[in-house]
């Protein structure tokens, strides 16, 4: 690996890792873990916690392969990797 | 026109247009037949991964789930989404740049091992069995309940279209009437929602409707009135409902059938884009769902509970005779009582939410047939997805890779066509031969479990961690294997008694658990054994750069 791949490298774990601590705090922190404390609130007629588990944390997920899809592009702009796939 | 005759009106016309689509799109290659020519835009993979995904016990059990365990149905919500995350920033992008064909090929490749292919060949075929049953058999009780068709006959006409637009079209086919599966099964699922949410909630969005006053609160009086648990609680300790949601994440990031749908794109960018649009597509359906479900239960409980025998809705009847409804007037007071525990008179197939919701809101006869083709198109879809698993594990890793290496692509095509002929008449056996859907719905933690203790872990650790060897690998997926086989074995059919659960945590959940303990046990075994060698470290050097062979 060239020092610039490796450059890459690191910073797509880091982006990984903390889109992965998002991914936990919505879905087990939020909907499992501190439910209850959550559902002292309320959406309208649902108690907060239990509509992230039912809607909220899937809304969730899927801004976050968003963002990384995007952040993702933008390292690889940054590092000059090259967008086309391997020729099969 | 009647229910039935429009039943047959869409089922007809949506065969119709996959056989059509079948003939379009006919394999030329292995590399057709395998991955579509690796050429398909991210959005049509990602509906057509959403139809893959989506089976028929998403379709028609999804919302009755969550109508019955309410809180307790979210483990299925968020497992069976979540499980995208991992797959989108851990797996997709990374398997597409490795760019072959099968997930027995990276482990193969990547551990530089025959053993461990095998193994996750065995794995592999293992997973997608015990789901393939479940979806032969969704197509039969579908046909059977609306189209008066015998349950044996139903199965052997869904064989007959799956056979040929897998046989013919290979992966490339199965994706594109994936695509169109996903349309159908997905207005199928929504257009019932919206009138539903209407009649309750006054809202056009179901997701709207969900969160309205007279809702959740509701059903939670309503509910603790009639002596069950409140909607929005479970009974479920935290720990199982904790470890059944990793359980089901995981292993949705593991399973094969998913995985290869994610080989079918042009690079890894695209691989992370069509994960994206999968999640989308699949979230459409999903926070519907409990919409559904919870609409579905104040209106059952509105219109049967102390109703009149003799005054009871029509629909009721209708699923009463078809044996999903099951009605005891035990105080013989011509009246229905719904309620927790003894005085129950009611017991209602939770399946019935999604099957009868168009009668139960008073929906036109077309609605019902639509329905009928969705629940259809979910299991066909699934079922394509999951032939196209076994049969490139049979012509590609055991009969090309393993055994006859000196095989031409001409051979390996008509390999691949006859093992998926032989895995349609397989599963299509299996569907025959299970009983029930209950049986198969218990099989189906193995899936999960299995996927997420034993392949999860050597994909992940193969990609992230260099150092990682074949013998790490080997041992990791033994244990998961092993350890979560038993688990199941013992705890589902052996001695299915709760109290000797470890820890607490159900047969559904423990492949979170064992998924630990194959990480550990893989990682301690790596460590003790040699380096891989330079041209693996290579390997993975490349897999991790798009495009930087």
């Amino acid at each position: 690996m060239t020092d610039n791949q490796r450059a890459y490298w690191r910073a797509t774990r880091r982006l990984t890792v903390g889109l992965l601590l998002v991914w936990f705090a919505v879905s087990f922190g939020a909907g499992i873990l501190f439910r209850e404390a959550l559902d002292a609130v309320s959406i309208g007629g649902a108690p907060l916690g239990f509509w992230m588990a039912q809607q909220g944390s899937i809304y969730v997920f899927v801004i976050l392969i968003v963002i990384y899809c995007t952040a993702m592009t933008r390292l690889e702009r940054k590092f000059g990797i090259d967008q086309k796939g391997p020729e099969q | 026109m009647s229910g039935p005759l429009w039943s047959w009106v869409f089922v007809g016309l949506t065969f119709a247009l996959y056989i059509g689509i079948a003939i379009w799109s006919r394999a030329g290659s292995t590399r057709d037949f395998y991955v579509a020519g690796h050429d398909v835009p991210p959005v049509l993979n990602g509906m057509a991964t959403a139809a893959d995904w989506m089976s028929a016990a998403s379709f028609l059990s999804m919302a009755g789930l969550t109508a019955f365990l309410g809180y307790g149905g979210s483990v299925y919500l968020m497992g069976w989404t979540g499980g995208y995350v991992l797959l989108a920033l851990l797996l997709a992008p990374y398997l597409r740049e490795f760019g072959k064909f099968t997930v027995p090929d990276f482990v193969g490749d990547r551990y530089d091992s025959r053993t461990a292919r095998i193994i996750a060949v065995i794995c592999a075929l293992f997973v997608s069995f015990t789901y393939i049953a479940g979806q032969m058999k969704g197509v039969g009780v579908a046909f059977s309940a609306f189209l008066d068709v015998p349950q044996n006959w139903g199965i052997a006409i869904g064989m007959a279209i799956v056979l040929v637009y897998a046989v013919l079209g290979g992966m490339k086919g199965i994706t594109y009437t994936q695509v169109a599966q996903y349309v159908v099964l997905i207005f199928a699922y929504t257009v019932p929602a919206i009138f539903i949410s209407l009649a309750i909630t006054g809202q056009l969005v179901p997701q709207i409707g969900f969160t309205s006053e007279s809702v959740l609160p509701r059903l939670d009086r309503l509910l603790v009135d009639l002596g069950f648990t409140e909607y929005t609680q479970t009974t479920k300790a935290k720990i199982d409902v904790f470890c059944i949601t990793a359980a089901l994440m995981f292993g949705t990031a593991g399973l094969p059938h998913v995985i290869i749908r994610f080989f079918t794109v042009e690079n890894a960018q695209a691989a992370r884009r069509s994960a994206g649009w999968a999640l989308a597509f699949i979230a459409v359906l999903y926070t519907t769902a409990p919409a559904v479900g919870a609409f579905a239960r104040i209106n059952f409980i509105d219109q049967v509970n102390e109703t009149a025998i003799d005054e009871l809705p029509e629909w009721f009847e209708t699923w009463e005779s078809t044996g999903y409804i099951d009605l005891d007037d035990k105080n013989g007071d011509g009246v229905v009582q719904y309620r927790a525990g003894e005085g129950n008179e009611v017991v209602p197939n939770r399946d019935i939410f999604v099957l009868a919701n168009p009668q139960i809101a008073g929906l036109p006869g077309w609605v019902v047939g639509l329905v009928v083709a969705g629940g259809m198109a979910a299991a066909l879809s699934t079922a394509a997805g999951l032939l196209m698993v076994i049969s490139s594990a049979v012509s590609h890793d055991l009969m090309r890779m393993t055994f006859r290496p000196d095989m031409t692509d001409r051979e390996e095509l008509r390999w691949a066509r006859i093992s998926a002929a032989g895995a349609v008449v397989a599963a299509g056996l299996l569907g025959i031969f299970a009983d029930n859907l209950g049986f198969v719905a218990q099989v189906v933690a193995f899936a999960f479990g299995l996927a997420a203790a034993s392949l999860f872990p050597v994909i992940v650790l193969g990609i992230f961690w260099g150092r990682f060897n074949k013998q790490g690998a080997i041992a990791a997926m033994v244990t998961g294997l092993v350890t979560t086989f038993a688990y199941i074995v013992w705890f589902k059919f052996v001695d299915p008694d709760p109290a000797g659960w470890w820890f607490g945590i159900s047969p559904e959940g423990i492949g979170f658990a064992f998924m630990w303990l194959a990480l550990v046990v893989g990682i301690v075994t790596a460590i003790a054994t040699p380096a891989p060698p330079d041209h693996i470290r290579q390997l993975v050097e490349n897999i991790r750069i798009p495009g930087g062979n």
